[in-house]
């Protein structure tokens, strides 16, 4: 139980590590936050799991601190890619853009 | 030994992502590095908790966790224009 607590804990930091690399390298908003939230909810659900299996007396409260954890975070995530949706935040000039949301492109190409 | 391991990745995250919070163009971006560093801060204190050996602050970070999301959520809405 101690070993497998550790390997969790492990990888719960290295996706910590990589959503935030994710971060600071995309090109954009809305890669950034599919980058940021997917890896970021990953990485402190691992890492919460694996204390919790470590030591006996934390596993409830990880066990609840997971369960919001996982409700809550896409929640803000889609409140914030909602907002930049309507502030017309600039997106990457790479990206492939079905027919409806043409009008969307034209705006920021000016 | 692992723990240390994960404490300098954990380091080195936040780290990133408050580049991310001080260049950021525009205030969305300030906002998801906001958002990430509140996740990230919530696994610290499990990891402290864990290593002072004291379960009591097991309750601080489901608070902290609680008060995080309000707060994004609370500026996102404002963003958008109607709180």
């Amino acid at each position: 139980m101690e070993i497998a607590g550790e390997i969790l804990v492990l990888i719960g930091s290295i996706f910590l590590f990589l959503g935030a690399l994710g971060i600071l390298r995309m090109p954009d908003v809305f890669n950034r936050l599919q980058a940021g939230t997917k890896a970021t909810t990953l990485g402190a659900l691992s890492l919460i799991l694996g204390i919790g299996f470590m030591s006996s007396g934390y596993l409830w409260k990880s066990i609840v601190l997971v369960i919001f954890i996982v409700l809550t975070n896409p929640i803000s995530s889609s409140t914030i890619a909602r907002a930049s949706y309507k502030l017309k935040v600039p997106i990457f000039k790479g990206t492939v853009i079905k027919t409806e949301e043409k009008d969307f492109l034209k705006e920021e190409k000016k | 030994m692992i723990i240390t391991i994960s404490m300098i990745f954990i380091g080195l995250a936040v780290l990133l992502a408050f580049i991310r919070l001080v260049i950021g163009p525009t205030s969305s971006d300030r906002l998801l590095a906001a958002d990430s560093i509140t996740t990230i801060t919530t696994a610290v204190i499990v990891l402290v908790a864990y290593l002072l050996g004291r379960v009591i602050y097991m309750d601080v970070a489901i608070v902290y966790a609680v008060l995080g999301f309000v707060g994004v959520v609370a500026v996102a809405r404002y963003l958008e224009g109607g709180i």
